[in-house]
This record gives C-alpha cells, sequence and structure tokens, in this order.
C-alpha cells in the first residue's frame, strides 16, 4: 500500500513536471503558487508513504564518532545548544545523537547554551531524550546544564578561564561547588571536547575563536546546513571534524545504529527525513533545469527574430 | 461590511474548536481531563499557527499578520525574561545585593562595587527611548563597541588569519609512492594519494587565487589575470556548495513542519 | 564632550580586552569587561522590548497602517513579560525560568516554536521558487556554480549513489557522493578561506580604527 502511494505521488509529480516544462516552453509563466504546490506534494507524499535509505557516514562524521568513541570513559564532553526552533529539524537529530554516544560511552556530559531559545529545546533533549533512555544517569553526577546566559562571545570569553565567574549555580540554582562533576573543572579548557550545535551566531565559529582555539580544546561542531559550507576551512585543524545539516545527523544516526544494538530502536529523525529531501532535491534541480530549457529556447527565438 | 472576511474567520474558528475536541480525545470523563483539553488547545493552537503562517504563500492575509505580530511580542518578552534571570539575577544580582541575593535564592559573591558600571551603562542605554536623552546611551553603545572590537581584534587575528594561512601551506605531495601507483588508482576513498595531492594542490592554489580575485589595486590582466579568473571559478564553486547546502537546510525545515502537522496534529504519520 | 567620552570609552576597554590575552595581570580585567558586556546585552533585550512597546503602541494610538494587529503585539507581549518575570507555573523561584511546567515553556513549546520554525521552513518555498526563475547558466562561471550545486544536490543525497554507484572503486573520483565530499574538502574549502582570511584582515582593520578612534561612525551624527 505504502509502494502503491508513493508510485502514485511520484507519478503525479513527474506528470506535473512534464506539463509545467510544456508550459514554459510556450512561453507562459508560471505562477509561483504552482511551484509551492509542487514543494508541498513532493515533501508531504514522501513523508506519508515513508521512504528511507541506507546512509554511509563520510570521513568528517566518522572522525568526530570516533573521536567520542575513543575517548576514555568518564572524559568531559560540553554540549553546547545554540540554536532556535527555526533550526531544530535540522539540528535537534545531531543533538540527541551526541547525547546517546556521550551517555553510553559513560562520559561526563554537561550542557549548555548561548541562545535563550537553545533553553527549552536542551531540556527537551534530557527530559526526552537522556532521562528515558539512561535512566542511571545521575544529574550533577553523570550531566549537568548550566542554562543560558546572554553576551554571547562575552561568555566565552569568560568561561574559557573560569566557569564559576560565569555561572554561578546550573540552571535549577545548585551551586556550582555543590556539583561534583564541577568538583575537578574550573574552565572550558579542562573539557575533553566540545560539541557545539547551531547555525548562527553565536555559534561554532565563535567556540572555534573564543574557546578551541586559545585553550585548545578540540572541536567538533554539528551544523546547520546553511552555515556548514563557512566551518569547512576550520577543518581539520581547529575543528576535528563536523556533522552538516540533517544529512550529516543521519550519518551520525546510521553510525549509532550501526555500532550499538541497544539503539536499534531509537528515534531516528534525520535518516527518516532523508527520504522527503531526496524527493525535494530531485524536484529543484527539475525546476532549475527547466527554468534553463525554457530560457535558451526564449534566447535562441530571440537571436533568430 | 463585506461578508467574506467574516465567513472564514467562522470557518477557521469552527476548525479549531473541532479539533481542539479531537485532540482532547473525549476528556470530558477522563480524571486527567483538564490536562488532556489544555494539551488539546496547545497543539491545536501550534497547528494553526503554523497554517496561518503558511497561508502567506497564498498572498498575505489578516490571519498571516496575526501570527507575525503575536510571533513579535512573544519573541521580545521571551528573550527580556530570559535576560533577567539567567544573566541579571544570575551575574549582577549576587554582585551587588546580598537581601536581593536572598529573595532570589542566587548565592550571594560578596559586594563588588565595580559592577555598579554595567548597571549605569545599561540604564543609559534605556536612555534611547527618552526623546531627549538619546544621545547619553552612546555611552553604552561606545562599551558594547569597544568590547566587541577588543575581543574580535586577537581572536580573529589568530583563527581566521594566521591559523587559516599556516593551514594553507600543506605537503603538496602525499603518500607518494610513485608515479605508478599514482595513476593505478583513481579512488576518492579520501585516503589515497590521489584524493590527498589533489585536494591540497586545489587547497592551495584555490585560496591563493581566490585571495588575489579580491585583489583590486592591481589590472587583472597577464598570469595575474589567470589566477583572478581560477580564482573566481573556485568562489563560484564554493557558492554552488553553498547554494547546495542552503537548499537542503531549507528544505529539513519544512519536512520538520509538515512532519508535525501530519504526524502530531493529524496523526497520518507515526 | 558628546563625542570624546564614548570614544575614549571605546578605546580603554577594547585596549584592556586585547591586553588581557597577552598580559595575565590583565585577564581578570578583560573577564569582567565580559561580564559588563553580557549585563548589557541584557539591557538591550529591554531596549529592543521596550521600543516595541512604543512603536505599536503609537500604531495604537495613531490608528495607524494595521493597528489593530499591533494590539495582538502587546497583548501577547504583556502576558509573556508577566508570565517570565512572575515565573507563573514554577514552583521554586531558584529554578529556571523555562523549567517543566512553567507558563514559559507552554509558551515557547506552542506559540515561538512553530511560528519561528514555520517563518523559516517558507524559505522551502521561495528556494524552490527562485530555482526556476533565477538560476540561469548565462556564462562560464555561472555553469560552474550550477554544476557545484547539482553536484551537491545530489550527492548529499542517496540519489547520487544510486546515479554512480555502480562506477568501480578504482575510479570512484566520478562517483557523485564522494565528488561532493571532495568539493567540499577542496575548491568549497578554498574558496570558503580566502573570503575568511579577507573577512579576518577586515575585522582586524575595523577593530583597530574603533580602539584607535579613527572610526567613530557607530555614534552617529551630532543630531541625534
Amino acid at each position: 500500500m505504502t509502494n502503491i502511494g508513493l508510485y502514485f505521488s511520484i507519478g503525479i509529480i513527474v506528470i506535473g513536471l512534464l506539463a509545467i516544462l510544456r508550459y514554459s516552453l510556450k512561453g507562459k509563466d508560471i505562477d509561483r503558487r504552482i511551484i509551492f504546490l509542487f514543494m508541498f506534494i513532493t515533501v508531504a507524499s514522501s513523508l506519508l508513504f515513508k521512504m528511507e535509505f541506507p546512509e554511509k557516514p563520510t570521513l568528517i562524521v566518522k572522525k568526530v564518532f570516533n573521536k567520542i568513541e575513543n575517548l576514555p570513559e568518564g572524559s568531559r564532553i560540553l554540549i553546547s545548544f545554540d540554536f532556535d526552533p527555526a533550526m531544530k529539524p535540522e539540528v535537534m537529530p545531531m543533538a540527541n545523537a551526541f547525547v546517546r554516544h556521550c551517555m553510553v560511552k559513560k562520559h561526563k556530559l554537561y550542557i549548555m547554551t548561548l541562545w535563550a531559545t537553545g533553553q527549552a529545546l536542551m531540556l527537551e533533549s534530557i527530559e526526552e531524550v537522556l532521562k528515558p533512555e539512561f535512566p542511571d544517569a545521575v544529574y550533577g553526577e553523570d550531566y549537568t546544564s548550566l542554562g543560558f546566559k546572554a553576551g554571547g562571545v562575552g561568555v566565552l570569553n569568560v568561561i574559557i578561564t573560569d566557569f564559576r565567574k560565569m555561572y554561578a549555580t546550573d540552571e535549577h540554582g545548585t551551586p556550582l561547588d555543590e556539583i561534583p562533576l564541577f568538583a575537578e573543572v574550573t574552565s572550558a579548557k579542562d573539557m575533553d571536547l566540545i560539541l557545539p550545535i547551531g547555525g548562527g551566531a553565536p555559534g561554532p565559529k565563535e567556540w572555534i575563536l573564543f574557546v578551541g582555539d586559545p585553550g585548545k580544546v578540540p572541536i567538533a561542531p554539528g551544523l546547520a546546513a546553511v552555515v556548514a559550507p563557512l566551518i569547512y576551512p576550520y577543518y581539520p585543524k581547529q575543528a576535528i571534524g563536523l556533522l552538516g545539516g540533517v544529512k550529516g545527523a543521519a550519518e551520525y544516526e546510521s553510525e549509532l545504529l550501526r555500532n550499538y544494538d541497544q539503539f536499534k530502536d531509537m528515534d531516528t529523525p534525520a535518516l527518516s527525513m532523508m527520504g522527503p529531501q531526496t524527493m525535494a532535491h530531485i524536484v529543484i534541480i527539475a525546476f532549475i533545469i527547466i527554468g534553463n530549457i525554457t530560457y535558451f529556447r526564449k534566447r535562441r527565438m530571440n537571436d533568430n527574430a | 461590511m463585506r461578508k467574506a472576511p467574516i465567513i472564514i474567520t467562522a470557518v477557521v474558528a469552527a476548525l479549531f474548536v473541532l479539533s481542539w475536541l479531537l485532540k482532547s480525545n473525549g476528556a470530558v470523563v477522563d480524571e486527567n481531563s483538564m490536562s488532556a483539553i489544555s494539551q488539546g488547545f496547545w497543539i491545536t493552537l501550534s497547528a494553526f499557527l503554523t497554517l496561518a503562517v503558511m497561508s502567506f504563500l497564498y498572498q498575505d492575509n489578516p490571519f498571516y499578520k496575526f501570527a507575525e505580530h503575536l510571533y513579535v511580542g512573544v519573541s521580545a518578552a521571551y528573550w527580556m525574561c530570559m535576560g533577567f534571570w539567567t544573566t541579571l539575577v544570575g551575574n549582577l544580582v549576587p554582585r551587588l545585593s546580598e537581601g536581593l541575593s536572598n529573595w532570589f535564592e542566587v548565592p550571594y559573591v560578596g559586594f563588588k562595587p565595580h559592577f555598579i558600571i554595567p548597571l549605569v551603562f545599561g540604564f543609559l542605554l534605556l536612555m534611547r527611548l527618552s526623546p531627549k536623552g538619546g544621545w547619553i546611551s552612546r555611552w553604552s553603545l561606545a562599551f558594547i563597541v569597544g568590547t566587541t572590537a577588543g575581543l574580535n581584534l586577537p581572536r580573529f587575528l589568530s583563527s581566521d588569519f594566521i591559523s587559516q594561512i599556516s593551514a594553507t601551506f600543506m605537503p603538496l605531495l602525499v603518500n607518494w609512492q610513485g608515479i605508478g601507483s599514482f595513476f593505478s588508482d583513481f579512488s576518492l576513498s579520501a585516503s589515497g594519494q590521489f584524493i590527498g595531492i589533489l585536494s591540497n594542490l586545489v587547497v592551495f592554489l584555490g585560496v591563493f587565487c581566490g585571495i588575489i580575485y579580491f585583489f583590486f589595486s592591481k589590472e587583472h590582466k597577464g598570469a595575474f589575470g589567470v589566477a583572478s579568473r581560477f580564482g573566481i571559478w573556485i568562489l563560484m564553486i564554493t557558492f554552488g556548495a553553498s547554494f547546495g547546502y542552503t537548499v537542503m537546510g531549507r528544505i529539513s525545515l519544512l519536512v520538520g513542519r509538515l512532519t508535525f502537522i501530519m504526524g502530531d496534529w493529524l496523526g497520518l504519520i507515526s | 564632550m558628546k563625542r570624546l567620552i564614548p570614544v575614549l570609552i571605546t578605546s580603554i576597554v577594547g585596549t584592556v580586552l586585547v591586553f588581557s590575552v597577552f598580559f595575565p595581570m590583565a585577564e581578570t580585567w578583560g573577564e569582567d569587561f565580559s561580564l559588563f558586556f553580557d549585563i548589557i546585552a541584557v539591557f538591550a533585550f529591554f531596549l529592543g522590548g521596550g521600543n516595541l512597546v512604543r512603536v505599536h503602541l503609537i500604531k495604537v494610538l495613531n490608528k495607524k497602517g494595521d493597528w489593530k494587529f499591533s494590539i495582538v503585539t502587546l497583548i501577547a507581549f504583556a502576558i509573556t513579560l508577566t508570565a517570565g518575570l512572575f515565573k507563573f507555573g514554577s514552583v521554586d523561584i531558584a529554578a529556571s525560568v523555562t523549567a517543566e511546567g512553567t507558563w514559559m515553556q507552554t509558551i515557547f513549546n506552542n506559540i515561538i516554536a512553530p511560528l519561528s520554525s514555520t517563518m523559516y521552513a517558507l524559505l522551502a518555498f521561495f528556494v524552490a521558487s527562485a530555482s526556476y526563475r533565477a538560476f540561469r547558466a548565462k556564462n562560464r562561471e555561472a555553469t560552474i556554480l550550477l554544476i557545484a550545486a547539482f553536484i551537491i544536490l545530489l550527492g548529499r543525497t542517496p540519489l547520487g549513489m544510486f546515479m554512480t554507484g555502480w562506477i568501480p572503486e578504482w575510479f570512484s573520483i566520478a562517483q557523485i557522493p564522494n565528488l561532493a565530499v571532495w568539493i567540499m574538502n577542496g575548491p568549497n574549502l578554498a574558496g570558503q578561506r580566502a573570503i575568511l582570511i579577507g573577512v579576518g584582515l577586515g575585522v582586524v582593520a575595523m577593530s583597530l580604527r574603533l580602539i584607535l578612534g579613527m572610526d567613530r561612525t557607530y555614534l552617529g551624527s551630532d543630531h541625534d
């Protein structure tokens, strides 16, 4: 049934695209709303009739996975949720995958955010992934959340030398000195790995500039697709690897599934999104091709005239 | 008065109530009825706000305007509250007042008189709202600009200039095992010598020629022009890659929203 | 006086922060100035909120344009601000303002999150429309851009492997996913780095001009 629905949708999309091509070749203008409708049908149908593909991690993602995998048990890892709901669909799967991986490897997790909107999303990850999937994890001993502080790079410039100067308490109002995880932690330099997740400013770039480089702390960012190409120049010296967009998240999820049986029933939103993503890419490529065919045809007709 | 807008509003309101009832799962007889009813309300509201924003794709309309204005108001207040509780209460109060620290239940770290400075600058910034005292807010603005400049100068110089140039000087012969083995494997597995050599060469020449393209003090002619031309090709590939990634990102966001509409709200997908 | 004091403030603060990188004794000052900056940033949030209220209040009072919608903004602002400042729904004053069960969490999850994410999701439609209307291979440079975009679009989905997966490993250079990865690590990295170096130099030069008081444009005109 699913396949029939999928083929039916693909059929409609192909016929529609051909109709648009024919219409364009006649020199008529296509209303933008028809293009919008196409995008909607494409994404909605591939969501409705599930399309999933296997993923193979690329080297740049594998390096992040291997880093977390090979750190000794109890290593300190900081995850910064520097994003808002607008970026959530592509970066939240990364955040959840990182949380799962760190917890299963029994690393010590420090969670914070430089975005006010990141605080609720940070909480969501803790409540919906960390606590239910790792019920034995103890707050303060295995993980802790520092919450949000305003100021962006101002915050980073302080925590690179002193956490306590910036955070008198954790998110719940407990003084840092009473939290076992902070017993031997003075600054961000004491972290073994930092995983900033986001796609704006302050975000992964600021973490590299203001913490990673001066503190010599390894950084592995999870990035929204829009900014991922901008961060490539920092790889591999200033960022040990990176996850770019939903594809990067899907690769990481697939690597988790491949390596850990306990995650076989886990939610894999990024992998599920790759079906609609693929279909939408095809439609956009088709639009570019149709647009160009029309353009060259018109140009030739004008030249002949 | 035109009837159409009233009818449309009435239909939307009716659909809202219907969705609320359906999403409340017949909560009237359930012991957790209030929770289910409120959950039904909020999920319906989220869905209708999503649709209200999407309605802009057809054309600008009052539902979109409502959603837009709601978003602006709520967001501004949200950031203010977050800033107040996390930074003013979290960082300023414990350094200025023991009484207030106890009131807010944050650990008092002792009176630090110099922390009156940001408080004063903060209030000076708010003077921007006053029609006549706006000029004094420049002092706070000057502090913000000075901090940004002071923080950025060393970090950009070190990470975005020196480190980037240093990272560009890489060996152009990687894992060299002779001509024969080089031509025997055109693998792009990112570990072979071919990819290593090709990537390093492209990075070195690409950065060099890309910078030449941005150098406008000399006419782009002769060898300089060739380098500049190669530079623009590299930049075009860069922009193409950025376009591809941007498309990918935007579609992900749409998938995210439609997942909510079709899954959480309509229950069509699990 | 109106210009001299702000220029002095910028110079002193900037110089201290630059010095804090090189001299350990200035490190504490650097930290303190960063904290001051964070605190002033919160007042900037207040300024934004205050300005929003002012603009919409004026619109409502003068009944200008969409003034009825401005009432929505003002009410939404007032309710959220009250819920946040008084921590409605929170059991403990020390708990997070967005803790489980608070009004702020409800407002965030059910109003801010759907509105914010849908605003950005709309861009998917506009990208599709722009692809059809504006993305033309008019000359050599535009064609290179188009081809790179195609390779990335195909290579970052399973379709790329589906189309070129049959190519043997020894010539995997021609497989689209590999090509996409190489474009990102090779030409894209080079192009972005060239831009980054230029921007980095620009930021350094601009920061120096500000600290030395050579650039005062941020102060606006004397009539402001």
